[in-house]
């Protein structure tokens, strides 16, 4: 006994004993059958259920089979329809092929012909619909464009972000650096009506107050000393599509005030210009800091965060949702292999442990460049303990709060002990002399756990 | 058979094949108005009914059927037309015939006991268009298929 849902089919024909012979025919073989005598009655009925199939009769008075699939075909264009005829002419099937029909019978059927024919469309089609659901469902629960992650927060950011694509509303990003806020927006970004406009991406922190104005507004031509050519500004640029500022917290107060300008009157003007150009893109802006703080001390203009923070989206650390670990490693491999044309099948269950210890300081970004190197140095198909270099600062979380002076003397204390406080070799090991590491010991104080360094 | 089913089987007088079934355009015989016809002849003290015939039966959409049956009711028919070698051009094989014969008669009255076509190969209620078929799939009914017929038997002989 079969335990699967059942299949529903429609019968469409106007002859009373083909309706009950191909019912219970086809009853026999587990369907859920129904037959109507019309293409109206058949249309009725169409809303009623989840039909997988219609075998329809060419010739009927009124609509005949054509015409019928036509209109099914208006409302439930992946309808699957068997056009079912007496007359075999090769001009009729191929029209209705032409026309949509999945089939086409010739009446009477040979029972072995139709049996297999409908077993296979049902299990095709079963096929594609559970390939979309798992398409869909997997979409849903673990990706977002190019961003992963299985953990609960990062998935709501997720359905957040899905939904804030379909509006304009400026959107803040907030999350430390390497957390994905770039990624973030340009998912939201790819997500929304605006996917076929520019994407554009200001890094707000690298720039000189002036350079970032002309960089966002652009400027008309001798604007200032330089300035031969007019140019037009990233506000400009990411017309209809995304501007992306990075690092908002980082730009002076007078850009604060110029973008507050912007954002409140949608248009701005060209540095140097007279003429009120409208925006008609959305503003996406992230920062690494904390901005609530930043209003505190003045350095940030509340109103300003206020029209910036719309929608707002903390993006936890890696360190928070360190169960993104594996899956984000896997992700990274799979990258690395295209990009550089390796075959690495996964990685040793050490090396994960190891890289789930880490506290990531630097993020994704960070486990992502440790990843790269591995790919590049591992010599097997398999990242091993031994392909993963940890940058210092990731393999010790303090080192975040610790100057460069702290995190040398970490170091070296660490490289002499890994080899028996054998100068030579540490030294080798650490690319400096002997002398300079000797200088070095003294200077940080540094002491073998009871004994004196060996020559 | 009987034990298959877990019933008592008896036959009963033949009886004759109604005319009006025949359909002379092609040669063969309607299969739903024979079993209409039976359904006037169920004995009261019978469950149900199995007939068999020698005729080539059809159902109008079908150019032929092995056999019919009503699912869930009391009547089936079955075929021995297209079960002989002989309709093949083989040499007539008696037993083979027998074997076939009581594995169509099986799946025709499965389906008066509510079943459909079963997914397994090895249940005699797996689907079969050619006697091909009919000779690989099983001789009894599935575990599943077995229960349901088992529970409607019961429900019947204390009804």
């Amino acid at each position: 006994m079969t335990m699967e849902k059942k299949v529903n089919i429609m019968v469409v024909d106007d002859e009373e004993i083909v309706r009950t012979s191909l019912t219970s025919w086809l009853e026999e073989d587990g369907y859920r059958v129904e037959a109507v005598e019309s293409g109206r009655k058949a249309l009725e009925r169409l809303p009623e259920r989840n039909w997988d199939l219609m075998l329809v009769d060419l010739k009927m008075p009124g609509m005949d089979g054509i015409q019928l699939m036509g209109e099914v075909h208006k409302t439930a264009p992946e309808m699957l329809v068997i056009i079912m005829t007496a007359y075999a002419t090769v001009d009729t099937a191929v029209s209705a092929m032409k026309k949509g029909a999945y089939d086409y019978f010739v009446k009477p059927f040979n029972p072995d012909d139709i049996s297999l024919t409908i077993r296979k469309i049902v299990d095709h089609h079963k096929l594609v619909q559970e390939n979309l659901f798992l398409r869909k469902e997997l979409k849903k629960q673990w990706k977002l464009r190019d961003m992963i992650s299985k953990n609960e927060k990062m998935l709501e950011i997720f359905d957040l972000a899905r939904t804030v694509a379909k509006s304009s509303s400026t959107v803040l990003i907030q999350g430390e650096s390497g957390t994905g806020k770039e990624l973030l927006a340009r998912a939201i970004h790819d997500e929304s009506p605006r996917m076929d406009a520019p994407f554009i991406s200001v890094s707000c922190a690298s720039l000189t107050e002036s350079l970032l104005e002309s960089e966002l507004f652009g400027h008309e031509k001798g604007a200032f000393t330089g300035a031969t050519a007019l140019n037009r500004g990233k506000l400009e640029l990411a017309q209809d599509g995304t501007l992306f500022l990075d690092e908002i917290g980082d730009i002076s107060l007078k850009l604060q005030m110029d973008l507050l300008r912007v954002l409140e009157q949608r248009e701005f003007r060209r540095v140097g210009g007279s003429e009120l150009i409208p925006i008609n893109s959305r503003i996406v802006a992230a920062t690494n800091r904390d901005l609530a703080a930043a209003i505190e001390e003045e350095r940030f203009r509340a109103d300003l965060y206020y029209r910036l923070n719309v929608i707002s989206i903390h993006i936890p650390p890696l360190r928070e949702r360190r169960e993104d670990i594996p899956l984000l490693v896997d992700h990274f491999i799979e990258k690395f292999n295209i990009e550089m044309g390796k075959e690495i099948r996964g990685i040793s269950e050490g090396a994960v442990r190891i890289l789930m210890s880490v506290d990531w300081p630097g993020n994704a970004r960070e486990l992502r460049n440790v990843i790269e190197r591995a790919v590049v140095v591992t010599k097997g198909n398999i990242v091993t303990e031994s392909d993963i270099s940890l940058p210092s600062a990731a393999s010790d979380a303090n080192h975040r709060t610790k100057s460069l002076e702290e995190i040398e003397k970490a170091h070296i204390r660490v490289v002499l002990k890994e080899n028996q406080w054998n100068i030579v070799r540490s030294a080798h090991a650490l690319g400096i002399d002997r002398v300079t590491l000797y200088n070095k010991i003294k200077k940080f104080g540094l002491k073998k756990e009871g004994g004196a360094p060996k020559e | 058979m009987g034990d298959c089913l877990m019933a008592t089987v008896e036959t009963m007088p033949s009886l004759p094949v109604p005319p009006e079934s025949f359909e002379a355009r092609r040669n063969q015989y309607y299969s739903t108005r024979i079993l209409k016809e039976m359904l006037g002849e169920v004995p009261r003290d019978a469950h149900k009914l199995l007939g068999v015939t020698d005729k080539d039966l059809c159902i109008p959409i079908l150019t032929y059927v092995f056999g019919e049956a009503q699912v869930g009711g009391t009547a089936a028919v079955v075929s021995l037309a297209r079960l002989r070698q002989e309709h093949y051009g083989l040499t007539p094989d008696r037993p083979l015939l027998l074997e076939r014969l009581r594995k169509e008669s099986l799946h025709e009255l499965g389906h008066t006991f509510g079943l459909v076509h079963c997914p397994s190969r090895d249940c005699v209620m797996y689907l079969s268009n050619t006697v091909v078929d009919v000779d690989t799939r099983g001789r009894d009914f599935c575990w599943g298929c077995r229960t349901v017929v088992a529970s409607k038997t019961g429900t019947e002989r204390r009804g």
